[in-house]
């Protein structure tokens, strides 16, 4: 935990100072957001039934852009050599890495939900506990997934083509469970009690088995 | 000096191929503990090949290598220091702040054995400026403070001179004298020779990624030394 700890902090810090992460993904959500309002002109109802969607694909596509960051900043110097050397856990870096991610895409969530508001007049019929619940279990399937996967693709020549390739496919069940979950906690219709179990156990099955082969990802040449 | 008949690394047929290059060719070789070995060839030789492999980095095609009595790369990690080309470095922390990262990844909590490692190779730990920021004759000195930070048996240095100005060179030849004194076996990769003249036990000469010639004096392989200074 304390090797996780450290890399955690040394990544915020990191982040802190060149803030490369959180300008890059609140630029290009900002852009979705708005580009979708003028593209749509919905009533506050019919928003309700298409902001899951919205949301989603606007995170989504913003958070590919911290997944990548988060091991190119590994690559420069060669530093993760260092990190291949020594004789911390592989998981370590793994989850400091996954939980970095989990709160970079989390402040972007945060900063949006406003404007997602303002912009599709939306307003949460069903429970609000429900939806930040439902957020935070499909932000880590993001990360968890993402994380691993930015891994994989870090030697690849085009990995910023090849993280996407590998991550949606991978993550439409939680895709797929994000989305009717909020519509269905933001037009108050249907319980989104399924949609959390089947993120929950997305999440535990993808988080076990991204720490089980990380090692393996980590030493691959 | 250690006279230990065990040898520190041990090589057997060891052979790295990159597509159809190979890099390494069939290397048998023993390195004994406690001595400073200085490998020297022209570029392509496979000297960072050789250093990447010992590491642990690259993993061989074919062949054994045993560091320091260990065939397992995980049991020998905490023993190795290891210096690469690039800095292994986060320009963005400070030369304290990377150290102190990088000790914990040793499982080491004491802060000043960082900045004794930082005033070992003559930097003031309390420097607060970037490592982005450092020149690179400074950016070679805390590469060597970080593969010195865990006290390795093994130090594994690929070209740890370069970029770095002749006074300082000189002084990390010191700490590489005074290391291998103190019982530490270290193999350094180099075009420059003439810095480790008198201080080097052994000189290894490599091309086309076989070792061609061991030399006690760097000047006795003439014929390969047109491209060392």
């Amino acid at each position: 935990m304390r090797v996780c700890r450290a890399t955690l902090t040394k990544d915020l810090r990191l982040e802190w100072r060149s803030r490369d992460v959180i300008n890059a993904m609140l630029f290009f959500a900002l852009l979705v957001v708005v580009i979708f309002s003028f593209s749509f002109d919905p009533t506050a109802e019919e928003s309700r039934h298409i902001a899951g969607g919205l949301i989603w694909v606007a995170f989504l596509f913003a958070a590919v852009v911290a997944l990548n960051q988060t091991w190119a900043r590994e690559l420069r110097n060669d530093v993760l050599d260092a990190y291949r050397i020594s004789p911390a856990p592989a998981n370590a870096l793994f989850l400091a890495k996954a939980i970095g991610n989990f709160l970079f895409v989390s402040i972007l969530e945060l900063l949006m939900a406003p404007l997602f508001v303002v912009f599709y007049n939306l307003r949460v019929l069903g429970s609000a506990s429900s939806l930040a619940l439902l957020a935070a279990l499909g932000t880590w399937a993001l990360v968890v997934n993402g994380t691993f996967f930015a891994a994989i693709s870090l030697r690849t020549r085009s990995r910023e083509i090849m993280l996407p390739l590998l991550l949606f496919p991978i993550s439409i069940p939680a895709i797929i469970a994000m989305v009717n979950g909020t519509t269905a906690i933001l037009t108050g219709e249907d319980s989104a009690r399924f949609w959390l179990v089947l993120l929950g156990a997305y999440d535990v099955v993808f988080t076990t088995g991204s720490m089980l082969l990380f090692e393996t990802v980590l030493h691959a040449e | 000096m250690n006279d230990s008949p065990e040898p520190a690394i041990l090589l057997r047929g060891l052979s790295k191929q990159f597509g159809k290059f190979a890099a390494l060719r069939r290397v048998t070789a023993e390195f004994s503990a406690g001595r400073l070995y200085c490998i020297l060839g022209g570029n392509g030789a496979g000297k960072t090949t050789l250093l990447r492999t010992l590491a642990g980095l690259s993993r061989p095609t074919r062949g054994t290598v045993s560091l320091l009595g260990e065939t397992d790369f995980r049991a020998a990690r905490p023993k190795i220091g290891y210096m690469a080309h690039p800095s292994l470095l986060y320009d963005e922390l400070s030369g304290m702040e990377n150290l102190r990262y990088f000790a914990c990844l040793y499982g080491i909590a004491d802060e000043a054995r960082c900045s004794d490692a930082i005033r070992a190779v003559a930097l003031d730990p309390t420097l607060t400026r970037a490592v982005g920021q450092y020149s690179q004759g400074m950016r070679q000195r805390l590469s060597l403070a970080r593969a010195f930070l865990n006290r390795p048996e093994m130090l594994l240095l690929d070209e740890p001179f370069s970029n770095v100005d002749l006074t300082s060179a000189q002084a990390m030849v010191r700490l590489l004298c005074d290391s291998r004194d103190a019982g530490k076996t270290i193999v350094v990769t180099t075009h420059q020779a003439a810095l480790l003249d008198g201080s080097a036990d052994e000189f290894v000469w490599m091309d086309a990624g076989a070792i061609v010639n061991r030399t006690k004096d760097w000047k006795l392989n003439a014929g390969s030394a047109s491209e060392l200074i």
